[in-house]
């Protein structure tokens, strides 16, 4: 009764087809019918979809579009905003700090990302193999990815890398005197990058799910033809997990440019030594919430948001030469 | 050791490498944790100092301090301010992420690929571009230093990750249900709240407990929007901490920490199985 088909010319009315299909008593279903359901199920999606479409107006867009006016005006809450045109951008282009702070995030997201992702994919296979307390080994090394983002996280980080403290005194084992982390402006980078690092748990636990739906015959195939275990790797690991690792990469990196938090804390709030830490939100707090510069402020979110967006783009782009998606496809 | 004796003998010499390789990132990884755990029971000139894990004579004094809470606002307000918020995000996130996620997978509206395509888009925006024009307008209603900056979003479906993954797996649902509850006179609202809100429960489980865990964890969020101390969160109470006197109550500040984590390790030891599929599947059908 439910399946029966209608003539073609009606299956290409797109999204009425399975209402086609389901209405029609036979090849002749009166026109009235689908459009009546496809009323009613508009209707139904609209009212299901309202709180989402009321936030995405009210909490996501209309505030962009406010933030890309504020972006040309002064504004310091108090006052109406007045139009500057495009000071705030030539004015962040010769702030030195908004450099630094550029600079401070770049780095923060060009190592940590990197380091973070061949941590995880390096323990993933090793996970891989089925062994006992697989999984157990699985939820611990997942654990830092949960508590890591946390205020206590960074507060430890920053008693773990103080001076005397446990990582200077390993240093000096192997010879090196630089002292703790934490007080040095050139090494504290390097504190929130190993706190990024420890959290290598998420993308862990995506690879392995990856590393799993891998055929094992390509591997015995492969050995059977005498290809050692690199030519393995990139032969068939790297190409099969392929779009597992785009989706790693882009989350990793869309994420990493947001740190906040961590850098707050492990600097004491004061993102230094020497604005060391000054990773872009926290230039973006600063400016915004402790100098009443609004307008600056939203200049910079969406200089960051072309930003990411642009990095984005090219990932999406780059994408075509080394993601390789099974046929039939996801 | 002796269970792993036993592995070993069973499996041969590959699989000691494979433990020793896997204990070994087990130490760095639990490092941190446990040594938090060693600290909180050190007098705070030890903390930082003392190599050992664990001190001779552990002390409890850094958690009876805690009693006497932080800059005279008992630790329980914290956590009660913490819970508040992160179970009315739970609940605005099941609920309001779910109808959307339902809308999307199940209802064949006009408009809806190419909502589908803004949804995921907003996944990918960066929060920095929201953070200045949302506190405008929440300063314009008058809700600073409310809970509500902090709640709202949660009940509009603006947390993307999570309206992703219950629209995944509602799409893997068999489409005979929903189609035999139609033919049975369901409408929409009752196979929802019927027939897909309970199949859809991993689903639902996962991004409750993410929600929570977020919103304990979030730190950004009450440091805009929450400016007097008796409606700090449990992030907030520890920042006071250390703006307060970090050199003097080191102890108490690390002890704090920890009870601090304790939810959240609670919740992961509880739910760990959900969380850890839940991440799983998100990147393979991404």
């Amino acid at each position: 009764m439910t399946h029966i088909h209608t003539s073609p010319g009606e299956l290409d009315a797109g999204d009425g087809r399975s209402v086609a299909k389901r209405n029609g008593p036979g090849g002749n279903a009166p026109p009235a019918a689908p459009e009546r359901r496809n009323r009613r199920e508009n209707v139904a999606g609209y009212l299901f979809m309202s709180p989402w479409i009321a936030g995405f107006l009210f909490l996501i867009a209309g505030p962009m579009v406010f933030s890309l006016y504020l972006s040309f005006t002064e504004y310091n809450l108090f006052e109406a905003p007045r139009w500057i045109g495009l000071q705030n951008f030539t004015d962040m282009f010769a702030d030195p700090r908004w450099r630094q702070s550029v600079e401070v995030t770049s780095w923060y997201v060009l190592i940590g990302t990197p380091i973070k992702l061949a941590a995880a994919l390096a323990v993933a296979m090793l996970l891989a193999q089925k062994r006992w307390g697989q999984s157990f080994y699985r939820a611990a090394f997942y654990a830092p990815s949960l508590i890591g983002a946390s205020v206590s996280a960074a507060i430890v980080w920053r008693a773990l890398f103080s001076d005397d403290a446990i990582v200077d005194r390993t240093q000096k084992v192997f010879g090196v005197e630089v002292g703790g982390w934490i007080g040095d402006p050139s090494m504290i980078i390097y504190a929130l990058i190993a706190l990024t690092v420890w959290q290598f748990g998420a993308p862990m636990v995506i690879f392995l799910a990856g590393l799993k739906q891998v055929p094992r015959e390509l591997y015995e195939a492969a050995e059977v033809d005498g290809a050692g275990p690199w030519r393995r790797f990139f032969h068939i690991t790297l190409p099969m997990i392929s779009p597992v690792l785009f989706f790693n990469v882009l989350l990793e990196t869309i994420h990493s440019f947001q740190i906040f938090g961590s850098a707050y804390i492990v600097s004491n709030g004061s993102c230094g030594p020497a604005d060391a830490t000054l990773v872009y939100t926290c230039y973006l707090y600063e400016q915004g919430f402790v100098n009443s510069r609004m307008g600056f402020a939203s200049a910079m979110g969406w200089l960051l948001l072309v930003a990411v967006g642009l990095v984005t783009a090219v990932l999406f782009w780059s994408q075509k030469r080394w993601v390789h998606y099974e046929e039939g496809g996801r | 050791m002796s269970l792993l004796y036993a592995a070993v003998r069973r499996r041969g010499p590959g699989a000691l490498a494979w433990h020793l390789g896997a204990l070994v990132i087990l130490a760095v990884v639990l490092y941190p944790v446990v040594w938090t755990l060693g600290a909180s029971f050190k007098p705070s000139a030890e903390i930082i100092g003392a190599l050992d894990l664990f001190p001779a004579d552990p002390i409890g004094d850094n958690y009876t301090r805690l009693t006497e809470g932080i800059a005279d606002i008992p630790i329980s307000t914290f956590f009660l301010n913490s819970a508040y918020i992160a179970v009315g995000s739970v609940v605005g996130v099941v609920l309001s992420c779910s109808l959307t996620a339902y809308a999307f997978a199940k209802v064949r509206f006009a408009g809806r690929n190419v909502m589908f395509a803004i949804m995921i888009g907003t996944l990918l925006l960066p929060y920095h571009v929201l953070i200045i024009p949302q506190y405008v307008l929440f300063q314009e209603l008058e809700l600073i230093n409310t809970f509500t900056p902090l709640l709202i979003g949660k009940y509009l479906a603006t947390d993307a990750f999570f309206v992703f993954l219950m629209v995944q797996f509602m799409r893997g649902l068999p489409k005979e249900l929903d189609e035999a509850a139609r033919l049975d006179g369901c409408g929409h609202l009752r196979t929802y709240w019927s027939i897909v809100m309970p199949l859809c429960r991993p689903a639902l489980v996962t991004s409750a407990i993410f929600t929570f865990i977020n919103a304990w964890n979030d730190f950004m969020g009450p440091l805009l929007y929450l400016n007097e101390p008796d409606k700090y969160t449990v992030s907030l109470g520890l920042k006071m901490f250390i703006d307060q006197d970090a050199v003097a109550d080191y102890g108490g500040m690390i002890a704090m920490s920890l009870v601090a984590l304790l939810p959240v390790l609670a919740f992961f030891v509880a739910f760990q199985r959900y969380l850890i599929d839940g991440m799983a599947t998100s990147g393979l059908k991404g």
